[in-house]
């Protein structure tokens, strides 16, 4: 402020004088009195929203020094999703969070992020984001009341607390009988404690758990298989022999960027012959990341899943399980391949013994998850790839069962439902919506005014994680103190802060009450009796507390349970279908439907973008006489209405079953996440599980899907290559050749030449390169009728290909920064050329949007803005952007610049303090998100650098090499077992 | 009445194939210039003309819709970035070059049938390269900035980019539309002379008076235009061949299998050749049917032309084969897969109507009775010029739509806008055809009053 004000005076000062005489001294005055209010007013407008939060917060201590660059601000938190903490360092330029890194300290991060981080901005800046206090109204008669229309009109805190007031003065009278607290899954310390003075100071009251994982199973098999709960916490990089049972690790759990992460590493690290090479086994229902990355995998049903499950029990730890009589005799595998399959994860676990880990999904039976965990302790896996840590998620008292009984009851008076969807994301049969009609008092605290919201009297906005104090856990128990980028751009407040509203705390401040609670606790621990402000303030600094990850539960004095008993296995009679509900690879369960940046982006396997759909296999397909695009009717047998989704045919799932991702069908959620596909929470079991038995009737319409890659066959061409380890050792050295010959005269680049190799063999496909590229490059989404007609505008797109053995693989494609680059040539006005470091620019403002250049592109890497893509309305969104980054106009070509932002801070940096750039100062987005590093950047000048030496590998290969347009991005193939 | 050349009788004509015999100065004179001056517009006229002028203002406002959203209403994606305006700007500008080729290199080899013909399809390849012309700047991105392809002083020292063929494109486009142009006017200067001599109404006579630039039929007037118009001629020649050329190589210089191609220069030349003259038939069989001119464009003319069209034809049949044949023959996997794709794959209903309405119908042009049929030659002469635009459509669209990485191919399916701007430049075409005929005279009267002299001359 103090700056623009003399700049303004100065203006017109001179212009005072340019106009002489003139003008009058008192209208001058007046006007450069103007000038100074609007400059005052223009100052404090655009700094009002970016304030810095008052209380102390400290930026991450860990970062390089050239790293925070100019303006860039780093704070090491903690995104928290579904209840764990994923470690981040929040960049804010301006005060304004504009991207998200992984903290490289951080045990779930270890620097890079899956793709829900990184659209957590978007999260923060969401346009639909609710901002303030809602009160229902009710309904005027000269309206029809409809599923999305608003029924609330705008309140205050204050209101509310004065509504609150007597409701907290009787309930407290009566021991909180009647008061209801719904929790989505947390780890929170501090929340945790905040509960529990709850319930001791109201032991009536109860606490509800929604959690729409059904993570309840995981703890019964705990205590079914040691007496214990117990959370395993895998080692990925340790294990010779890994089988995925329905289960993804590396992707959507608390765990998966380190998953994915210590699984390359491991990966990576082996020999390229095939004999030490760890194993990597899947069988799932519907293709993951995991999956597609398995030496081996297998399509199955949830029922034949465990059945195997058993029948490697059986060869495993013959007698562990328990036969019921023969109709819960396991059958045999129904086919050769799955029989091969069978005996190889046999000898492949049973050869890696303590070295063995498999990991189980949702969908198996709580006996044979603790059947897995009767096998690690079996074949004495347990301390050496699982660790046996204390359930990271609090498991509150009661279930949403429990409140749709009570509230059926009326015995619910007041009911909390804190930062959670219940209403949309529970089975149908509960009812939720209906039975909370009859509480008297109904609040909901979320992000957005949602379903829940709307079901509710009241609804109170809640901050973000990047507004708020607050703590969590990681996967591995390590606690972060969640501290603010940015003072709450909203009147919002943090869960902390509405829990001591509604107990009537006198500390309200969420600051107060986190640091409140860890002060005690440390103190208690006696381990913050050094120095609590040193502790806290490191803690702070390193974006988590030292030492905090939980320490694994002793196995030796453990209960151990002698057998288990099988469950009658799950028959489906032949007029039924088993339906699996999975949580969608982009928006989850639902908590990212608003999330443009995820909606949009590709999913692996199908390409598909804002939508789901029922996915079965080409048999299933087959009996039901559907293909792609069919709509069907799905009706849950257990009751409910059912829902009409259209098909997906995927050869690479299991017969027999079919599976439906949630997130979908959500009427609240928001101008982006409305009325796409249907809610498969809808369908499943009062229980919370993960299986129903559905009848599916073909309808007869057709559904036009929002694809990304329409042709998954790479048509004999291997784009995408692999590489037995035969051919690799055959391999010379550094696996191109000479350069060809070319008329055009050399690229040569003196100072730096920048290069880029992408490692398929590393590459999972989880798309998070595609997103961080997003966030970081000011990349508009489309919507799905652009996608649909091919107007996708990601910078690097994963390429997806089906080969004929049924396998994927993945291919992320940038621009290919081609030496002899095929657009700068037939560009009219020079809008597309080399820089001085080898850089394929693209000059947004000299475009004249011929297109050429991306006719011409071998690789069709560029992007085109047919329409004005880039939001320009919505005000929250410019706080959003990169400075750094051009906003694209409508009719301009743009493409992957190599974060030519970054490159010139590193430069600037460099000329700055007189040190030459090195190897790794300069990190490209998708190089920094990517969880099993398979992107490396850097220096072709530079002998030592990183780039120059994985382009030495055998497996190098350049894309379209015979086009001689000497591409400064190469590939590594990926590794096969056997010759391809 | 031809035997008395010497008789102070006025000249008049004998047959000679290309005039009818018993028209004379005066009477040829009010035959043409009647079309213009006096003849009241008939009901079909008005008709046509309200309907094409409502088409063409619709044209108008949907390039103003274009403007304001951008060409994301058309069906373009990623990977086919051009569509139909890039295929109706080739189509557009070939369809010019007949009259180019009429006017100025049958001038130069002194081939009487060009007279009835030169002026209307002159008149032809200045509207078609005015579409032609559109159709570029309609398609950029951001289309107020298309003077950057000009090299002008610009205050950032910044020039075009002379390594892309689109700045050679705009050159040779614009060199082209201005000397059709001059070409066009200074044949017109007699004419215009004529109608302000017999104009009655006084705008008439100040507009046809100012155009005519004070010609006054003199000796010296008639030898410098006759040297103008022949250095114009010979100038225009080489442009018949350049400009296509010059447009071939928008897509010969790409890397793009289906584009890069060496038989792309004359391949084009020779299907502008096709199209040209058959839009040269399209439009003069209604001609000469509505203003009862068929003693000036007599069936030698159409004949001619299909002739033409029959050689042109059997270039661009060699130009197919060639393309194939090369893509067998090199064994790159790339061209061999666009050939396929063009014969099997998405688009091969399209190649293969083209492939019949280029290649087997006009087949029936070796019959002396088809070429002298005028229904079978305006049929014939709609269906080359569909089958010409598919061509277009063809090489612009099925290269695109799968090149190199099959992780981007996909289809481009034109919608609703890509048509309306097709229908409107073609509407727009016809409209200022409608209007050039009742304004200026449709057959070069200097012209064939000399026609009829030397016919009158001819040995019998």
């Amino acid at each position: 402020m103090p700056r623009i004000i003399p700049i303004l005076s100065a203006q017109t000062e001179a212009k005072r004088q340019d106009d002489g005489r003139a003008e009058e001294a008192g209208f001058d005055a007046a006007r450069r009195r103007a000038l100074k209010l609007m400059a005052a007013g223009l100052a404090m407008a655009s700094g009002a929203c970016t304030k810095l939060p008052a209380e102390p917060i400290q930026a991450y201590g860990g970062m390089p020094e050239h790293a925070p660059g100019d303006g860039a601000r780093y704070m090491a938190t903690a995104y928290v999703r579904e209840g764990h903490a994923h470690g981040v360092l929040v960049a804010t330029q301006d005060g304004r969070p504009i991207k998200v890194e992984g903290n490289p300290d951080h045990p779930s991060s270890l620097g890079a992020t899956d793709i829900y981080a990184q659209a957590s901005i978007l999260e923060l800046w969401d346009p639909d984001r609710s901002t303030s206090v809602m009160l229902r109204v009710p309904p005027t008669h000269t309206e029809e009341a409809t599923e999305s229309s608003p029924d609330k009109a705008v309140s205050s805190w204050a209101d509310f607390e004065k509504a609150w007031s007597p409701w907290r003065a009787s309930l407290s009278a009566r021991q909180g009988r009647g008061l209801y607290i719904v929790t989505g899954p947390i780890s929170s310390p501090t929340l945790r404690a905040q509960l529990a003075s709850l319930l001791a100071r109201m032991p009536q009251a109860c606490w509800v758990g929604h959690d729409e994982a059904p993570t309840s199973a995981a703890r019964a098999a705990g205590v079914m298989a040691c007496g214990q709960a117990v959370q395993a916490r895998w080692h990925l990089d340790r294990a010779q022999a890994v089988l995925c049972l329905d289960a993804d690790p590396f992707h959507g759990g608390a765990g998966s960027v380190r998953h994915a992460m210590d699984w390359a590493a491991q990966r990576s690290a082996a020999s390229p012959s095939s004999a030490g090479r760890p194993w990597l086994f899947a069988a799932e229902t519907v293709p993951g990341l995991a999956g597609a990355r398995a030496d081996m995998r297998v399509a199955l049903g949830a029922p034949e899943i465990e059945a195997l499950l058993w029948r490697l029990a059986d060869r495993l730890a013959p007698g562990l399980a328990q036969d019921h009589g023969p109709h819960t005799k396991e059958p045999r595998p129904s086919s050769l391949a799955q029989q091969a399959f069978e005996d190889t994860v046999f000898e492949g676990l049973r050869a890696a013994g303590p070295r063995a880990l498999i990991i189980s999904g949702e969908s198996l039976s709580v006996q044979a998850q603790a059947m897995v965990h009767l096998i690690h302790h079996k074949l004495g896996c347990i301390g050496q790839t699982v660790d046996w840590i204390e359930p990271v998620l609090t498991q509150p008292p009661h279930t949403m069962a429990d409140l749709a009984k009570d509230m059926r009851a009326g015995k619910v008076q007041a009911l909390w439902l804190l930062d959670c969807n219940p209403v949309y994301a529970t089975s149908a049969s509960l009812n939720l919506k209906q039975a909370m009609a009859h509480v008297p008092f109904s609040v909901h605290l979320g992000l957005h005014e949602d379903e829940s919201a709307q079901a509710c009297a009241w609804h109170l906005p809640a901050s973000h994680a990047y507004e708020q104090w607050s703590d969590a856990r990681a996967f591995d128990g390590t606690v972060s103190i969640v501290q603010p980028a940015i003072s709450p751009l909203y009147d919002t407040r943090s869960i902390h802060e509405v829990v001591a509203l509604m107990t009537g705390d006198d500390t309200r401040h969420g600051h107060e009450i986190v640091r409140g609670f860890w002060r005690a606790h440390l103190k208690a621990q006696a381990k913050g009796q050094a120095d609590f402000e040193s502790t806290w303030r490191s803690a702070l600094q390193q974006g988590f507390i030292a030492d905090s990850a939980s320490s694994p539960i002793a196995t030796a004095g453990l209960a151990w349970a002698h057998t288990l008993a099988r469950p009658a296995p799950l028959d489906t009679p032949p007029s039924q279908w088993l339906l699996q509900t999975v949580p969608d690879h982009a928006v989850r369960h639902g908590a990212f439907s608003n999330n443009g940046w995820l909606q949009e982006l590709p999913r692996p396997f199908t390409s598909l973008t804002w939508g789901h759909a029922l996915m079965l296999g080409p048999q299933s397909a087959k009996a039901l006489k559907v293909g792609t695009g069919d709509v069907v009717r799905v009706r849950a047998v257990h009751g409910g209405e059912g829902v009409t989704c259209p098909v997906w045919v995927l050869p690479s799932h299991a017969e027999g079953t079919v599976t439906l991702s949630t997130g979908y069908g959500r009427w609240r959620a928001g101008a982006m996440g409305n009325g796409i596909g249907v809610n498969a929470h809808a369908l499943r079991p009062l229980d919370g599980g993960v299986l129903s038995r559905v009848a599916i009737e073909k309808t007869g319409d057709q559904h036009a899907f929002a694809i990304r890659q329409v042709q998954m066959d790479d048509a004999g061409r291997h784009p995408a290559r692999t590489m037995s380890p035969e051919e690799e050792t055959r391999a010379s050295r550094g696996g191109s050749q000479a350069p060809k010959p070319s008329l055009y005269p050399p690229q040569t680049d003196p100072v730096h030449a920048w290069a880029m190799t992408i490692d398929l063999d590393a590459c999972i496909g989880c798309g998070a390169c595609t997103v961080a590229c997003q966030v970081e490059n000011n990349i508009p989404t489309v919507g799905p009728q652009e996608v649909a007609r091919g107007r996708s505008m990601h910078w690097i797109r994963v390429d997806n290909y089906d080969t004929p053995q049924g396998e994927t693989l993945f291919q992320p494609v940038p621009c290919m920064h081609c030496e002899n680059a095929p657009c700068e040539i037939v560009c009219p006005v020079g809008a597309t050329m080399h820089d001085s470091e080898g850089l394929n620019a693209q000059v947004y403002n000299r475009c004249v949007g011929t297109r050429f250049c991306s006719n011409n592109c071998p690789y069709k890497v560029r992007r085109f803005n047919f329409l004005q893509y880039s939001d320009l309305t919505h005000e929250s969104l410019k706080g959003m952007r990169n400075p750094d980054v051009t906003v694209r106009e409508r009719g301009v070509m743009e493409k992957c610049t190599y974060c030519v932002q970054r490159i010139s801070r590193a430069r600037r940096h460099a000329e700055k303090t007189d040190e030459p750039v090195r190897d790794g100062d300069v990190v490209t987005a998708c190089q920094a998100v990517c969880p099993t590093r398979a992107i490396v950047f850097g220096d072709l000048n530079d002998p030592e650098s990183q780039v120059v030496r994985s382009r030495d590998s055998a497996r190098h290969y350049v894309l379209l090499e015979e086009l001689n347009t000497r591409p400064r991005t190469t590939y590594l193939a990926r590794r096969t077992r056997e010759p391809s | 009445m031809s035997d008395t050349a010497s008789s102070p009788t006025p000249v008049a004509s004998r047959d000679i194939g290309v005039i009818r015999a018993g028209w004379t100065y005066a009477s040829m004179t009010d035959k043409i210039a009647d079309v213009v001056l006096t003849r009241p517009p008939g009901r079909m006229w008005l008709a046509a003309f309200g309907f094409l002028t409502v088409a063409m203002l619709l044209f108008m406002a949907a390039m103003g819709y274009l403007f304001v959203k951008g060409v994301g209403i058309w069906g373009i994606n990623i990977p086919v970035a051009w569509g139909f305006a890039i295929a109706n700007c080739v189509w557009w500008i070939g369809i010019g070059h007949a009259g180019t080729f009429i006017s100025a290199v049958l001038l130069l080899l002194r081939q009487r049938w060009r007279t009835a013909i030169n002026r209307f399809a002159e008149a032809m390849t200045l509207f078609a390269a005015a579409m032609a012309g559109l159709f570029p700047v309609l398609h950029l991105g951001r289309p107020w900035f298309v003077y950057w392809l000009a090299p002008y002083p610009d205050t950032m020292t910044l020039w075009p980019q002379w390594r892309s063929p689109l700045v050679w494109d705009f050159f040779a486009i614009s060199t082209y539309v201005t000397v059709s142009f001059l070409f066009w006017y200074m044949g017109l200067i007699p004419d215009l002379a004529t109608l302000r001599d017999r104009a009655r109404s006084r705008f008439q006579q100040i507009a046809y008076g100012l155009l005519s630039l004070g010609w006054r039929g003199e000796a010296r007037h008639w030898a410098r235009h006759q040297s103008a118009y022949w250095l114009l001629a010979g100038l225009a020649t080489p442009l018949v061949v350049s400009v296509h050329s010059v447009v071939s190589l928008d897509f010969a210089i790409g890397n793009t299998p289906g584009y890069h191609s060496t038989i792309f220069p004359p391949y084009f030349v020779a299907g502008a050749l096709f199209s040209g003259f058959a839009m040269v038939l399209s439009l003069s069989i209604p001609l000469r049917k509505f203003f009862g001119l068929q003693d000036f464009i007599t069936a030698q003319h159409l004949d001619h032309a299909a002739k033409i069209m029959l050689v042109t034809c059997w270039i661009v049949t060699y130009g197919y084969a060639s393309e194939i044949f090369m893509a067998f023959y090199s064994g790159d996997e790339f061209e061999r897969a666009v050939v396929i794709n063009r014969w099997t794959g998405p688009y091969a209903a399209v190649y293969w109507s083209m492939i019949v309405c280029n290649v087997v119908l006009p087949q029936m042009l070796w019959l002396r009775h088809c070429r002298r049929s005028t229904r079978v030659l305006f049929a014939l002469s709609l269906i080359v010029n569909l089958g010409m635009w598919m061509e277009r459509v063809l090489i612009v669209v099925s290269s695109l739509n799968r090149d190199y990485m099959p992780s981007a191919w996909r289809l481009y399916t034109p919608t609703w806008w890509d048509w309306a701007f097709l229908l409107g430049s073609l509407c727009t075409f016809l409209w200022l055809f409608l209007a050039f005929i009742r304004v200026l005279p449709a057959i070069s009267i200097s012209e064939m009053r000399e026609l009829v002299n030397e016919s009158a001359e001819a040995r019998p």
